[in-house]
């Protein structure tokens, strides 16, 4: 390791022009001419639209052109496609309804999108976007997850019956049958996973622009992966060739999934865009992307877990209901599926396993992947199944999770839904959070916590998560219409600094310095000359983005393949200059030397004479030094660990104080121990979010939005949350050249359930066994008085 | 935003005369409530006249019976003010706990009570306190000042001008916050005078109120344990996906409690 | 439309804006200082934190007009060249990961600072309650603030 290299703490490339204000986000580009867009966004959740008067409204000052639904049609627009095909039970396809960008006749969810007013200034097209008359038949609105297949509910879409997308499933049933039938004990538990808004703080936008010169369109926008829209948008929904569309994501605050997916805007902008023949912005209010981001989680289920006598775990089946709202987004129907079932072994070792998933449509903002995404709902599910287990087996918790941990010594480890564990060591990660969270001393924690009249509890979970998506060829089998694989350019310039563009996108995680200090380490160079080009379908080869923590993963490993072709080619320009053998060649911090010799050439005159071959072997090697890589990962990577939470709740009010969090994560190789540490803190503050303080509620009715703003939204601020002890234990990815596996989600997969065991375990002295997420003082409070009461009556 | 004529007076005259020419005015103190409203266009004045040039209505004086401030001292200025903090701290420590830091350097005790949000504290500690609100036509005092659901005594025009609170013996306030939006689940002023015990709440329902259960029996035995097992109806009381009706009652009591035993 | 004059960064600027026209529209749109964002419609992310005659105020909250004859100071303001030493701080403790909400977080804790120069974690989590972050759960910004203001204290630098 050098002071910059893998494993250092290297201070950020991109953070001087973040914290002087210099970043470049993209409601901070403007273009000339540029005109501005207001969306009219539908006020009932479900209602045929009757008619729509515009006249008055293109009459208002500034206002340059109104579109409908019926424009974008007669210009023969497309649906915005749904990125993965599930299948049913029955190998019957999935219901796909359309999804265009504008509705024409009915719209399905509070947000969904009517009509654009474009116009000079972003006030005139608000204040026109009032004046359009819409005529609407309010219908009666599905908006229950639990209730939406239930006989009589209102239909969504007619091409779903019962609301149904689709019913899938996976695992052995007969084997898990087998399994019930002969178990000691059974425990069963109903769990909803609660719906939630993810958040980024900056606020999506989009900016399209039309060159009539080229043809050419340019969007901007706010994505985690420019070449996903310019795939979707040009193929799908614009049928605009791609070498005619660049789609830029420049800096992006923030995404946490919301900004995987196409959205209407990008498409409605772009098409605007060439119809009017000026730039079109639309830059979103945080009102509006309360109803209009793609919400996340919002599951509905049922699971049992057979055991024998020693708690041993025999069979799990599961069955569940999951949201995917009024639309299907991007990746939102294999969210609740390959996502999520797929999960549920954990990190134990349970021979038999079955869930059914039936996916339902409501007349709600779709439901796509947020931070975790899947995994999050298999791991609180499963976490809160184990302790129930444990309290009605009367094994010690802790005790119960040993029993069944997959040993060290059984990877790779199949299991029996679907996945391969590569490498693991969930011993360890159990082992060192219990001590670094002095589970052994909690008790008299409790006692002096109480003697001050708080009720403490104590909370642990494990978790496996399966990120760095993935093989292509396992997805496409699986129903993804897309490959998952990722890119790398690496352009060595002739004086030795060297450019890398990826098909990655940064909005927070430090790639500019994660994916330099990766380069630097090998090339032996100080990091300042590397950059790392990101985020412009223009400059950069085509790659999938950043999701799923597959940054690292699968964008580093092809990075590390560009860097071993460089290496390769130097090492040829070496040997010729050094007069030697290639076999001989050595490369070590920068320099090339002959083996056993004192002659050497340091990179940076291999790159020189790269681009002035003067002396060079031209007649075997081309000039220049630039090479590109992709890498389509061989399996899944298998992050995990252990989260312990210690909460404080109030009896009197019902409110919950973490006052202590640890977390041990399995995380592979480490790049940037500072960075990985801060998306850990990331991750848990939005899983202890989940779990105490944030849900998406709307009305039952009339499917009105009741959290729509941050006055009831309750985002957790610096006051919510302590200070968190986080450590890495780390065993390698065995199938990609980094060994990584990925660190953005962990944090937000393992703590939801170490935070509500906890709570459930603070006020398990009243006879409370259970508390829905979010666990808000109210709630907490709620259940105190019932047990009081039922006290009180014994 | 909707449109709207601006006019900066300068002096409480001028202001009262804008007001009365204007179609649909607002005063324009802090904004921390009118402008996030008309921003989402829910609130649409034809004239907002701003107070900020009326410098005599800032600043805060303490006499021997009762701490003075007018109606345009920030938040932030009465939460700091060492004066304050000596007559009233409870009075400083309500300031200080309203919104965030950025709300309380912008945000004024007269438009705070001018607007009367069910859920924002100032209005515990003026009813709870006993103090009299000074307009640019006469003063008001506390008990009828607070009418209902944003609705106060204040006729269209007259101007907020300073408040005065009598300095009790002894008082607190306890807030139980919103998570979400920072202002008042349910707030509590307790203050004990001379003249008895003033118990006002903020929060829970359309606008603060006196609870005088609660003072009848704080009157008798000032502690928190005058206050066990006294049950506080619902009847009225504000519900959200946060706090329910009744949720906001046990709330009034934990909280009321809470600042007795600060005091007691 | 009216005129409105103020100093911003320490250079005196103006321009046209309608009345409806916020601070933060106009220190974006028609002094081009995008460096201020605007993360919420409810004046609660902070995102949008500069200072107005030296206190930390939400420029979303406030119109353009009423700043008329005030000393702004944006994030564009506090350095040049080097970085003032509360953006060191969050730089060295990795208290920003997307960057949005990271100019309204540093205007936000030199307010803090100049008020509190010593604060403690209570209180630093307790002022950032105008202040909304979804990266780094704050665990590194509470840590940056603290070095932050000791740094402040020691150059006695604003």
């Amino acid at each position: 390791m050098t002071v910059q290299g893998i494993g250092a703490p290297v201070r950020r490339k991109e953070d001087r022009r973040y914290l002087t204000g210099r970043g470049t986000y993209t409601e901070d580009i403007n273009r000339p001419g540029q005109l501005h867009a207001v969306i009219l966004r539908s006020p009932h959740a479900h209602a045929r639209i009757l008619g729509i008067d515009t006249s008055a409204a293109a009459r208002m000052p500034g206002v340059a052109a109104i579109f409908t639904g019926a424009d974008m049609a007669k210009d023969n627009v497309g649906s915005i496609p749904c990125g993965w095909l599930i299948k049913n039970k029955d190998d019957t396809p999935m219901a796909e309804p359309p999804h265009p960008p504008l509705v024409p006749d009915r719209v399905r969810h509070v947000g969904d999108q009517v009509a654009v007013v474009i116009a000079e200034t972003r006030n005139q097209a608000r204040d026109a976007a009032e004046a359009i008359q819409v005529d609407y038949e309010v219908l009666p609105a599905a908006v229950d997850t639990a209730a939406a297949a239930k006989p009589g509910a209102p239909q969504v879409w007619e091409q779903a019956k019962n609301n149904v997308c689709f019913d899938w499933h996976l695992g052995d049933k007969a084997a898990v049958e087998a399994a019930f039938a002969t178990a000691h004990h059974v425990t069963k538990i109903d769990l909803v996973n609660n719906r939630l808004i993810p958040n980024a703080m900056e606020p999506r936008a989009a900016l399209g622009e039309y060159d009539r010169a080229t043809g050419d369109y340019t969007l901007y926008t706010t994505s985690q992966n420019p070449h996903l829209i310019r795939l979707l948008m040009g193929a799908f929904v614009l049928h605009l060739p791609e070498h005619k569309l660049r789609v830029v994501a420049p800096d992006v605050g923030g995404g946490f999934g919301s900004k995987i997916y196409h959205y209407a805007e990008e498409a409605i902008v772009t098409w605007a865009a060439g119809k009017l023949g000026r730039p079109v912005k639309w830059v979103a209010d945080r009102s509006e992307s309360f109803i209009s981001d793609a919400h996340g989680r919002d599951h509905v289920s049922h699971a049992e877990l057979a055991m024998d006598q020693n708690g041993k775990f025999l069979a799990l089946r599961v069955a569940t209901i999951a949201n995917v709202g009024a639309y299907l987004s991007t990746f939102s129907t294999c969210v609740p599926t390959y996502l999520y079932a797929t999960l549920l072994a954990g990190v134990y070792a349970t021979p038999a396993i079955y869930a059914e998933v039936k996916t339902v449509f409501t007349n709600t903002v779709p439901v796509d992947a947020y931070r975790g995404a899947g995994r999050p709902e298999a791991t609180y599910l499963l976490e809160r199944l184990v302790d129930k287990a444990a309290r009605e087996m009367k094994i010690d918790r802790v005790e119960l999770r040993r029993r069944n941990l997959i040993p060290r010594d059984a990877f790779p480890y199949q299991t029996p839904v679907a996945l391969q564990y590569d490498s693991g060591d969930y011993q360890s990660t159990l082992e060192i959070a219990l001590k670094n969270s002095d589970w052994a001393g909690f008790e008299s924690r409790r006692a002096e916590a109480k003697k001050r009249g708080k009720l403490r509890g104590i909370g642990i979970s494990t978790y496996i998560e399966a990120c760095g998506i993935a093989p292509s060829a396992v997805v496409g089998s699986l129903g993804a219409r897309a490959g998952l694989y990722e890119s790398a350019a690496i352009r060595v310039h002739p004086t030795g600094s060297v450019s890398v563009m990826t098909g990655t996108h940064s909005h927070g995680q430090g790639h500019e310095t994660t994916f330099a200090q990766i380069v630097a380490d090998t090339l032996g160079m100080p990091i300042e000359n590397v950059d790392i080009v990101h985020g412009d379908s223009s400059k950069i080869p085509f790659g999938m983005g950043t999701y799923g923590s597959r940054s690292l993963a699968v964008g580093g490993s092809a990075i590390v393949k560009a860097l071993d072709k460089i290496v390769k080619k130097s090492k040829r320009i070496a040997a010729h200059l050094l007069e030697a053998s290639e076999a001989d060649i050595e490369f070590k911090d920068g320099t090339f030397s002959v083996a056993g010799t004192d002659r050497s050439v340091p990179f940076g005159q291999i790159a020189l004479t790269a681009y002035v071959p003067h002396n060079y072997p031209i007649t075997e090697l081309e000039p220049g030094l630039e090479e590109s890589a992709f890498y389509d990962p061989l399996n899944f990577t298998y992050p995990g660990g252990c989260h312990i939470c210690e909460v404080e709740v109030d009896p009197e009010t019902g409110v919950t104080e973490v006052v202590k969090f640890t977390a041990v994560d399995d995380v592979g190789r480490v790049i940037n121990p500072m960075i990985v540490e801060g998306q850990v803190h990331g991750g848990l503050a939005q899983g202890i979010g989940q779990a105490l303080y944030e849900i998406c509620v709307y009305d039952k009715e009339s499917g009105q939005i009741l959290s729509g703003s941050y006055n009831d939204y309750t985002m957790p601020r610096a006051e919510h949350l302590p200070s968190f002890t986080v450590e890495t234990h780390n065993t390698m990815c065995t199938h990609n050249p980094l060994g990584s596996k990925g660190v953005g989600e962990v944090g937000a997969i393992g703590s939801p359930p170490a935070v509500i065991n906890a709570v459930i375990d603070a006020l398990s002295p009243l006879g409370i066994e259970d508390i829905e997420m979010p666990a808000t003082p109210q709630r907490a409070w709620r259940l105190i008085q019932t047990a009081g009461m039922a006290r009180a009556a014994e | 935003m909707y449109s709207f004529a601006y006019h900066r007076p300068v002096s409480a005259a001028e202001a009262e005369a804008l007001a009365a020419k204007a179609g649909e005015a607002r005063f324009l103190a802090g904004g921390m409530t009118l402008l996030p409203a008309m921003k989402l266009r829910l609130a649409q004045p034809t004239d907002l006249i701003d107070l900020a040039r009326l410098g005599d209505l800032r600043g805060i004086k303490v006499s021997g019976s009762e701490v003075r401030i007018g109606a345009m001292t920030l938040h932030a200025a009465v939460a700091a003010s060492a004066e304050v903090k000596r007559a009233i701290p409870a009075l400083a420590h309500c300031a200080g706990v309203i919104g965030d830091p950025q709300v309380r350097n912008r945000g004024t005790l007269g438009g705070s009570l001018a607007n009367n949000d069910p859920a924002a504290d100032y209005p515990a500690a003026v009813l709870g306190l006993n103090a009299t609100v000074h307009t640019s036509r006469r003063t008001i005092p506390a008990d009828s000042f607070f009418r209902g659901l944003f609705e106060t005594a204040l006729e269209p025009g007259e101007l907020i001008t300073a408040v005065s609170f009598p300095i009790p013996e002894r008082a607190a306030y306890e807030k139980f916050r919103h998570p979400a939006s920072r202002y008042a689940v349910v707030g509590v002023f307790v203050a004990r005078t001379g003249g008895g015990v003033r118990v006002a709440v903020t929060g829970a329902g359309p606008c603060a109120f006196r609870a005088t259960q609660l003072e009848q029996a704080l009157a008798k035995n000032f502690s928190p344990d005058a206050l066990k097992g006294i049950k506080i109806s619902a009847d009225g009381l504000n519900s959200d996906i946060h706090a329910a009706a009744d949720y906001r009652a046990h709330l009034i009591g934990v909280m009321a409690r809470r600042a007795v035993a600060a005091i007691a | 439309m009216p005129t409105v004059t103020m100093t911003v960064n320490g250079r005196a600027v103006s321009g046209e804006a309608e009345p409806r026209t916020l601070l933060v529209q106009f220190l974006r749109d028609t002094l081009g200082l995008t460096g201020t964002h605007i993360g919420c419609d409810t004046s609660q992310c902070g995102a949008c934190v500069v200072h107005l005659d030296g206190l930390s105020v939400k420029s979303c909250s406030m119109l353009a007009v009423q700043a008329e004859g005030a000393a702004v100071t944006t994030i564009e303001g506090l350095s040049n060249g080097e970085l003032q030493p509360m953006q060191a701080a969050f730089r060295e403790h990795h208290g920003l990961q997307c960057g949005f909400c990271t100019p309204g977080m540093v205007m936000s804790a030199i307010d803090l600072v100049n008020q509190n120069p010593t604060p403690s974690e209570h209180d630093i989590r307790e002022w950032l309650d105008g202040n909304i972050c979804r990266c780094t759960g704050y665990h590194n910004i509470v840590k940056a603030i603290k070095a932050g203001a000791e740094a402040m204290a020691a150059g006695g630098k604003r």
